[in-house]
């Protein structure tokens, strides 16, 4: 039948159903299993009220489990078999199996990045505006206008990047805007100072900032300094992890300054900018960061909110400029809060898929795990390797679980 | 040395304006206390002086610079809030010594006098802790120390013992008056609606009311000689009786006539302008006792008797809007209902104008009685 | 802080133009697909798109209507016409023109070149022009004038016709949008009903094991629906359900509960208590104070989950794909036809760039009609 009947009898039956059965049930109990009256009306609504909740739960209850619990089980089980061994138990093959593909690898290599860069450029992005918006007359227009392509699906994000970053052959009129601008550059000295002498900066800055996280990380322990607040079994292996992050980071940065005064450019050229190899990932990395970055931005804005002003205004008093002041006591008071961004936003970097189906599909090195486990089950139907790679997601998202249900059973008491 | 010279500053916001033209001097050393009801530009005034308003218009002289554009941290000022506005990521040690550190000095100047502040405080014990873990007390006086770690000349307070509950308040109060004796070379601006801080704390008191200044003095300049009704009602509890009066003349001088009562005799110059005209005659509740054959200021019917222990307030319908207060001491013991006739020593008498205005004294007021 | 004594009123300019260059920034992309849209697709291929929001100019060579066209008005023979229209070319304004290949901006419109014996000529700013002679005109061939005309910005809307209306399967998006509708509401809906109870349940009652479920909850917030993928599709097509509406509106519904209950208990449980417990005194049941207190208090908290919902449904791949989406290509929603699209007709701009404004523009309204309840949907438990 024509399908928007069968959405609205859906919706109708649904609903209605589902409130038939809450009132059905209520009535049920409080009228013919334990009714308030007869020889014990006090323990009857007593007994009532003990069951109802699970009444109230019930559906969502039956649900839950069967969309969300069931499949994890179900996905390890199925793991360990094999399709074409007709479902027959076969182990750890398939993650053996997994492990020898390199496109495997590549995708992790990926999403590696991928998790090292978008959280932290979108949270960056979305401090850096929601602190620049704060106290300005147009600061709800720039928001809405940043927050917008929160609201874009993933796919019109993919079509709006493409557009951005199409080729057209030497000679002819570029029509993407990043190739348009490369056109300008011509080896000359405006060439050297937006393309070697501006990243360098950006990159000696980050150098300086991954110095900076060292000294941080590291100054309680080679100094012994008292520690603010609690120091738990896990913040010392947690600094020194942390430090050797940055030092990577940093050595990382320090040799991309160098290749930044001597690799050669392809000045005059246009570029295929997604089949460069390792910088396409940048460049997907765009989207979900024009995206995210006005999630970030929203939510650390209300957090800015709930910073007493008089905390503010004592640093003022004390001598601190602007800098002092976001950095040294604004920053560190959201900090719960920019750790809650940072997570959630690292949650939907494991889940990408539609920024690389819709725009490289994997191609030219740019395979993720998402997309990899949707090619394995839908273009293979392998789903034995499928679902490995959906358990290698899972436990790559549980560092966060864990920690989120821990802050919600602390929050709780 | 930190003298301070407002000459005409006001204080809008766009077409609001709150500081309505204030002029003071305060003395280095003072201990200046701004007081009023909720609004009336106290905490605007002191935010004024700190830095944390720009002024519209006028100077601010601290030391004979004008600091109208100088930012807070230059002017030489430290500022206690009233939610104490720790920063609540850092120690006490830290929060002391912040602004030192931003200011570069060397790790052991700033030892020595977050050492010293604690000290004086006795927060020594609680150096290593974090705000949350302070009671509402200690919090305040790692405000307070945090200021005097600042070294400044003038010392501001924003209703810093509002958050406290009442005994807190008390004691705290009390190790503010002796920091301030500690400090003789400190000024000290004092922000409080309390009348009981101001009147306990101050050296001088300036009373403010809808962005402008209705007297400055000291706390017993204002208790004895208001210059206008507002003050007079301010200062003192329960407040001062005001009753209307008419001016006239009688047995041979100009007398006042409260409201349906025998014209009284009156401690001050009335001129000729204004014989035969209206105006208010006050007296305080601890200034009238039960007449016992003296003259009678009011007669009337005792309606309420609160016994307090230390006194008996008697709350007396004498035919005006308001009942008339009599704040006598200790137990008294007297029937509800009863007539009732109090009388006033003349010089404890106050005469206001149809405007509000006291008229000028004749004779010293005596010691309280 | 700017009313802080001694701020420089710099540091303010130097927020407001970093502001103003974000936004730029963040706005650059949809403009330039919402600019292409309205484009041709010999227009797009031409030049990009932030060109041609500005007049454009061209150098072009055109001529005189032939002498055969003279006329005689008393002593002058006068050819005269519209230099655009006589030579096809559509309308445009002329800002310089000249008579010689050596200097072909020599005159502004409105004036007369005097070209000795062959004549004067005056041509307009709309490209008419009148050519006069004192004797009679000659040869086959009109006079060569050399301008430099200026198009003004032009658009079209029959990029959105076709994509609308025109009716072909691979680029019509006119069925994707009721099938993405259809699929949208009642997945948007559903959940709604079933985590209201859930959630009242969660905040206001008691019994034991209710800080587990939470906890439940919370973990189940952060599995990927991934996992869920490969098993419920066997369970769909095991217990007949199939690929198709009601297997997809079931998913939605799963997947959007722990999101839903999370954020309507969050809600309620910062309700007044007293206003339920004085209920409770009055003598309401659980239910009655659910369906008449607790539910309209709510109603922030549902409409904020109710547009969540509605956009990450709209906006949804992956979930159509796996359990809609079929092989007869019958069913589809806008997002898989924008993927399509891009393989099939990845060069042709002019529809790829309105199949994907079709596809955000609801979105978007959405979008900028209910921002204060996405927000709000937002911050609920993100702020700590």
């Amino acid at each position: 039948m024509n399908p928007a009947l069968q959405g609205l009898i859906t919706i109708v039956l649904g609903v209605g159903g589902c409130l038939a059965y809450f009132w059905l049930s209520n009535q049920f109990l409080d009228r013919v299993l334990f009714p308030a009256r007869g020889p014990n009306p006090g323990r009857n609504i007593n007994r009532a009220n003990m069951v109802r909740p699970w009444l109230f739960l019930f559906p969502a209850i039956f649900a839950l489990g069967l969309y969300l619990a069931y499949p994890v089980f179900e996905t390890l089980r199925l793991s360990l078999t094999s399709r074409s061994a007709g479902g027959a138990f076969v182990g750890l093959e398939n993650y053996m199996r997994m492990g020898r593909e390199p496109k495997f690898w590549e995708a992790m290599r990926n999403n590696m990045l991928w998790l090292v860069v978008v959280p932290a450029v979108s949270t960056a992005f979305g401090l850096l505006a929601a602190q620049l918006t704060d106290r300005i007359r147009w600061g709800n227009v720039a928001k809405s206008i940043v927050f917008m392509p929160m609201a874009i699906s993933f796919v019109g994000a993919s079509v709006i990047f493409k557009l951005i970053y199409d080729t057209r052959a030497a000679g002819q009129d570029q029509i993407g805007v990043l190739n348009a601008i490369w056109l300008a550059f011509d080896g000359g000295p405006g060439s050297f100072i937006f393309l070697r002498l501006v990243p360098a900066l950006i990159l000696l800055a980050f150098a300086a900032f991954m110095v900076y996280g060292i000294y941080l990380a590291l100054r309680p322990l080679v100094w012994g300094e008292s520690l603010s607040g609690k120091a738990t079994w896990w913040t010392f292996p947690l600094r020194v992890v942390v430090a050797f992050a940055a030092l990577w980071l940093l050595w990382l940065s320090l040799h991309s300054i160098y290749s930044v005064f001597t690799a050669t450019l392809p000045y005059g050229q246009p570029q295929t900018w997604l089949t460069i190899p390792f910088w396409n990932n940048f460049f997907l990395m765009a989207v979900l960061i024009w995206i995210q970055t006005g999630f970030a931005m929203v939510i650390i804005s209300a957090a800015l909110r709930g910073i007493p002003e008089e905390t503010v205004e004592a640093a003022i008093i004390d001598g601190a400029n602007p800098f002092d002041v976001f950095f040294k006591i604004k920053v560190p008071q959201i900090m719960g809060t920019i750790v809650v961004v940072w997570t959630t936003i690292t949650l939907v970097v494991l889940k990408v898929f539609d920024i690389v189906y819709a725009m490289t599909n994997g191609q030219w090195e740019t395979q993720v795990l998402a997309n990899y486990m949707y090619d394995k089950l839908f273009r293979a139907n392998d789903w034995g390797v499928g679902s490995a790679s959906a358990i290698v997601i899972m436990i790559l998202v549980t560092p966060i679980l864990i920690w989120n249900v821990y802050n919600a059973r602390k929050e709780m008491r | 040395m930190a003298t301070l010279k407002l000459t005409k500053v006001t204080k809008a916001y766009g077409n609001i304006e709150i500081l309505h033209g204030i002029d003071l001097d305060i003395e280095s050393g003072e201990f200046i206390v701004f007081v009023g009801p909720s609004g009336c530009g106290k905490s605007t005034l002191l935010r004024t002086i700190a830095g944390l308003e720009q002024i519209t218009s006028g100077t601010l002289e601290i030391d004979g610079v004008v600091v109208n554009d100088i930012p807070p941290s230059q002017r030489g000022i430290a500022m206690v809030f009233q939610s104490y506005a720790l920063y609540p990521h850092m120690t006490v040690y830290d929060n002391m010594a912040f602004g030192m550190r931003l200011a570069r000095k060397s790790r052991q100047e700033i030892d020595e006098r977050v050492k010293y502040a604690a000290n004086i405080l006795q927060l020594t014990p609680y150096l290593d802790r974090l705000p949350k873990a302070l009671s509402g007390g200690q919090r305040q006086r790692v405000a307070i120390g945090r200021a005097i770690c600042r070294n400044p000349k003038v010392f501001l307070f924003d209703e810093p013992l509002s958050n406290l509950d009442a005994a807190l308040r008390v004691a705290t109060r009390i190790e503010i008056a002796k920091l301030h004796e500690s400090m003789p070379d400190t000024t000290m601006i004092y922000v409080t609606h309390d009348q009981v801080e101001a009147m306990t704390l101050a050296d001088r008191i300036v009373v403010l009311r809808s962005g402008v200044i209705e007297q400055v003095g000291s706390p017993m300049e204002l208790y004895d000689r208001p210059d206008n009704i507002f003050v007079a009602g301010f200062i003192g509890s329960p407040a001062m009786n005001m009753v209307p009066c008419t001016f006239e003349q009688s047995g041979g001088e100009v007398r006042a006539r409260p409201e349906n009562h025998e014209p009284v005799r009156i401690p001050v110059q009335i001129p000729a302008g204004a014989v035969g005209g209206k105006g208010t005659l006050g007296v305080r509740p601890e200034h009238l006792r039960l007449a016992d054959g003296a003259e009678p200021l009011f007669r009337g019917r005792l309606d309420i008797v609160e016994h307090l222990g230390e006194l008996t307030l008697l709350y007396v319908d004498c035919g005006f809007a308001e009942p008339i207060i009599a704040k006598l001491e200790g137990n008294v013991r007297i029937e509800r209902g009863s007539e009732i006739a109090l009388a006033a020593r003349t010089g404890m008498l106050h005469v206001f104008d149809a405007d509000g205005r006291s008229f000028p004294r004749q004779e010293q007021p005596l010691a309280a009685e | 802080m700017s009313s802080i004594a001694g701020t420089k009123s710099g540091l303010m300019w130097a927020v407001h133009i970093s502001v103003a260059l974000l936004v730029a920034l963040w706005i650059f992309p949809t403009v330039g697909l919402f600019v292409s849209s309205f484009r041709t697709a010999d227009q797009i291929a031409a030049s990009g798109w932030w060109a041609s929001l500005f007049p454009q100019e061209q150098n072009l060579v055109l001529r005189t209507a032939d002498p055969s066209k003279q006329a005689q008005e008393g002593d002058l023979y006068v050819i005269s016409g519209n230099l655009f229209a006589d030579n096809n070319e559509p309308a445009a304004g002329i800002s310089a023109w000249g008579v010689s290949s050596r200097a072909i901006s020599d005159y502004e419109p409105g004036e007369t070149a005097d070209m000795g014996d062959d004549g004067r000529i005056t041509i307009e700013q709309n490209g008419d022009y009148r050519l006069e002679n004192d004797v009679a005109f000659e040869g086959r061939r009109g006079e060569r004038i050399f301008v430099t005309a200026t198009t003004p910005p032009k658009f079209t809307l029959e990029n959105y016709e076709h994509v609308l209306l025109s009716g072909s399967t691979t680029d019509s998006m006119a069925k994707a949008f009721f099938n993405t509708l259809t699929v949208t509401i009642p997945a948007t809906v559903i959940p709604i009903v079933i985590a209201a109870f859930a959630a009242y349940a969660l905040a206001w009652m008691r019994f034991p094991g209710r800080a587990l479920l939470i906890a439940a909850v919370v973990a189940l917030l952060v599995v990927p629906l991934q996992l869920a993928l490969i098993p419920l599709l066997r369970l769909h097509l095991g217990i007949g359900i199939g690929k198709g509406y009601l297997g997809v509106w079931l998913a939605h519904t799963g997947f959007g509960l722990p999101l839903a209950i999370y954020l309507l208990r969050n809600y309620m449980v910062g309700l007044p208590r007293d206003i339920i417990e004085n209920a409770k005194v009055d003598g309401a049941t659980d239910f009655q104070i659910f369906t008449r207190i607790v539910l309209p208090l709510s109603m922030p908290a549902l409409a904020s989950f109710a547009i969540f919902q509605f956009l990450w449904t709209w906006n949804d791949l992956l979930v159509a794909k796996v359990f809609l989406i079929d092989a007869t290509g019958e069913t589809t929603v806008m997002t898989n036809q924008i993927v399509e699209l891009l393989g099939t007709r990845g060069g042709n701009w002019e529809i790829l760039a309105t199949a994907a404004f079709v596809s955000i523009a609801v979105p978007l309204v959405v979008f900028f009609a209910m921002q204060r309840y996405l927000v709000r949907g937002l911050l609920a438990g993100s702020v700590k």
